[in-house]
């Protein structure tokens, strides 16, 4: 799960890291009334969960009330990079010396956690990452064993920070790991981290990544599933606790098994066709699980025709077979399907689907030829 | 022959109390895998379909001799079935539950390591090991693997590593031990444990090996398949056509950046001479030729 920024410098601000009074806003006058009470000069930053935010015109400076009211007015509603910025973030403006970098998130190679800090922040990580790797200083932290002081004080000191900052950050750095592992993120990074004028090392932008796993544990972080960006069809999937995720094309994907599920949308591709989306329905493939996957899939505009991979292991041919029959009963489906049945008594189920086969409902033997099938037929209704 | 598990391996199930751990503990059982005992605090003494229940794994290794653990804990209760597990005398311990949060994975990972080096972890979210005819811990349909060999299978993704069991019992090509390691983030088993023990394994000619988008697992598989493998490795990767930063279902399965994009993995394995299919039949065909010019 991705935060916001202002959410992510609320989670670290419970961690005691220091960050800038703001307010959130929806709406100009909220914006204004919030820059009112914060005082001036402020900054209006987009929130939204992606970057490039300053570039695309997301994030300026407001000297004065007035300011507030025109950016405002031009931030929301912009579309950054496909998101459409709904609300903003009102904050006291900071003075800004130097900026760094700073960041925990896991090295799934070393499989420790791994902690990055720079002298060079403000800017892609990735960049100074390949421009010039020396800038940042790594460590890599045994979760087994945690982040001593000691450990995090020779971890500051190969940055070359600004000697008046390492305190500061040695400090900011131990608080951010204790966030990234009681609070459970797969990432947290602070870019900018800056040094004012009066050398406080202060947090200046945040991006926090939740691992949705560890929700049973943080029933508060149900608010930030809210936030989550979905369009309609991903909102309508989850709302059915399906793992959808909305693609561009025309062919429906329905699959049992995420490898599976990957698998069909490479398959349709590889002969030509586009997928609609990717939606594992799990190992069970009950005749509830699928009518909620066929509803959603149906609601899709785009959809020409549907491709329902499934290979039975523990769950039979047969039971797969009646759960489609089933499914199919209580949705109504605009599309011409393509099912593809093998694995166990795939024969029996193949058997059950036989009888109700028709133009709308056809079945092939292999998933190669079934995912040929079901791209023709979306290629024919584009036609 | 086979790696890590075979007709001596005894088993608990840790949440065999539960309704998946006595689903496929039973199913598992009938497969011909010595199930031995259970574990549930609440309910040491009673048994589960004769199957004696006991305290925690210390109890049931002294009771059965047990070296293997199969886990079906909900995620919650995940890190310390695993702690008890390696402190009770178990060296394999397979975790099928799914949705295990990264940083207990990453604990008990290393706190494995260091306390508890002996003892091997495959999982979590995986559907477990089967050596066909012998042993079968985890979820996986028994009937659709060929017992025998010459090929071993190593398979980050559930489903799929039932396509290649399947591709190959069609083809009547047996399989020593199918080893599905799973997609999170934190694998206790890696891609590289398991073509290590098949590179030793004398029964095991060749290798199929099914990889996903995201990560460096593969890459850094195809670099052991380059300096230290004999065997012929055939290989699929899911994911090829996945679009860059959306997340395909397992916690794995994310590419960002450009890094563990199908492609790059593709490429590696291609230069460490691996066989690479463009889907699972493909790669089920690929590994027919393999075997038929042996």
């Amino acid at each position: 799960m991705d935060l916001f920024e202002y959410q992510g410098k609320q989670f670290f601000n419970q961690f005691g890291m220091p960050i800038s009074d703001g307010e959130v806003a929806f709406t100009v006058q909220e914006a204004v009334s919030a820059a009112e009470r914060l005082g001036t000069p402020v900054m209006v930053k987009a929130q939204v969960h992606s970057g490039g935010r300053g570039k695309a015109g997301g994030v300026k400076f407001a000297a004065t009330v007035d300011d507030v009211q025109e950016h405002a007015t031009n931030i929301l509603g912009l579309d950054i990079n496909g998101h459409i910025v709904h609300r903003l973030w009102i904050e006291k403006a900071s003075d800004i010396s130097e900026e760094y970098y700073a960041s925990f998130t896991l090295d799934r190679s070393a499989k420790k956690h791994l902690g990055m800090l720079s002298a060079e922040g403000g800017v892609e990580i990735e960049t100074v990452a390949v421009e010039n790797p020396d800038a940042i200083s790594k460590i890599h932290v045994d979760p087994a064993v945690g982040l001593t002081r000691e450990a995090a004080q020779v971890w500051v000191d190969g940055a070359n920070l600004n000697p008046v900052a390492v305190e500061g950050a040695v400090d900011i750095v131990m608080k951010l790991y204790t966030a990234y592992v009681e609070g459970d993120a797969d990432l947290v990074e602070i870019n900018p981290l800056i040094l004012t004028p009066d050398n406080r090392v202060h947090v200046l932008d945040a991006k926090v990544t939740l691992d949705a796993n560890s929700v049973f544990r943080h029933p508060d972080y149900a608010e930030f599933d809210e936030t989550q960006p979905r369009d309609e069809r991903e909102e309508a999937a989850h709302d059915k606790g399906l793992q959808y995720v909305g693609l561009e094309g025309s062919v429906g994907v329905i699959a049992n098994g995420a490898g599976l599920a990957m698998s069909t949308v490479d398959v349709i591709n590889q002969v030509g066709g586009k997928p609609a989306n990717f939606l594992d329905i799990g190992g069970g493939a009950n005749a509830d699980v699928m009518a909620g996957a066929l509803e959603v899939i149906n609601n899709d505009p785009e959809v020409e025709s549907i491709f329902i991979n499934i290979f039975g292991g523990i769950t039979r041919g047969e039971e797969v077979a009646n759960g489609i029959i089933e499914a199919l009963n209580r949705v109504d489906i605009d599309a011409p399907i393509v099912i593809r049945l093998d694995g166990t008594n795939a024969e029996e189920g193949r058997a059950i689907l036989e009888p109700a086969l028709n133009d709308k409902l056809m079945m092939e033997p292999t998933m190669l030829d079934a995912a040929r099938k079901a791209v023709a037929l979306a290629k024919g209704a584009d036609a | 022959m086979s790696i890590f598990v075979d007709s001596d391996t005894k088993v608990i199930y840790q949440g065999l109390t539960g309704s998946q751990g006595r689903y496929y503990g039973l199913l598992n059982r009938e497969y011909g895998t010595q199930v031995v005992g259970g574990t549930n605090p609440k309910k040491a003494g009673e048994d589960v379909d004769g199957i004696p229940v006991f305290a925690n794994c210390a109890d049931a290794v002294e009771a059965t001799g047990a070296t293997a653990s199969c886990i079906f804990i909900p995620a919650a209760g995940v890190y310390s079935a695993v702690m008890d597990a390696a402190q009770g005398g178990i060296k394999f311990i397979v975790c099928i539950t799914e949705g295990v949060p990264a940083h207990d994975e990453a604990k008990f990972y290393n706190e494995l390591k260091a306390q508890h080096p002996d003892v091997q972890m495959l999982g979590p979210n995986c559907p477990g090991i089967i050596t066909p005819g012998q042993c079968n811990i985890g979820i996986t349909a028994g009937h659709i693997a060929k017992p025998g060999g010459p090929v071993g299978i190593v398979s980050r993704s559930g489903t799929l590593t039932y396509q290649a069991l399947y591709e190959l019992q069609q083809k009547d090509i047996g399989v020593t031990t199918c080893v599905g390691i799973g997609g999170d983030p934190v694998p206790g088993t890696s891609f590289i444990d398991c073509l290590a023990a098949f590179e030793a394994d004398p029964a095991t000619k060749a290798v199929m090996m099914i990889g996903e988008i995201g990560g460096s697992a593969e890459e850094e598989a195809a670099d052991y398949i380059k300096n230290h493998m004999t065997k012929p490795v055939s290989s699929y990767i899911a994911g090829v056509t996945a679009p860059p930063g959306k997340k395909m279902g397992h916690a794995g399965a994310i590419v960002s950046g450009g890094k563990g994009t199908a492609d790059a993995k593709m490429e590696a394995l291609r230069d460490a001479g691996v066989k690479v299919g463009l889907n699972p039949t493909e790669a089920g065909e690929l590994m027919a030729e393999i075997v038929a010019s042996m």
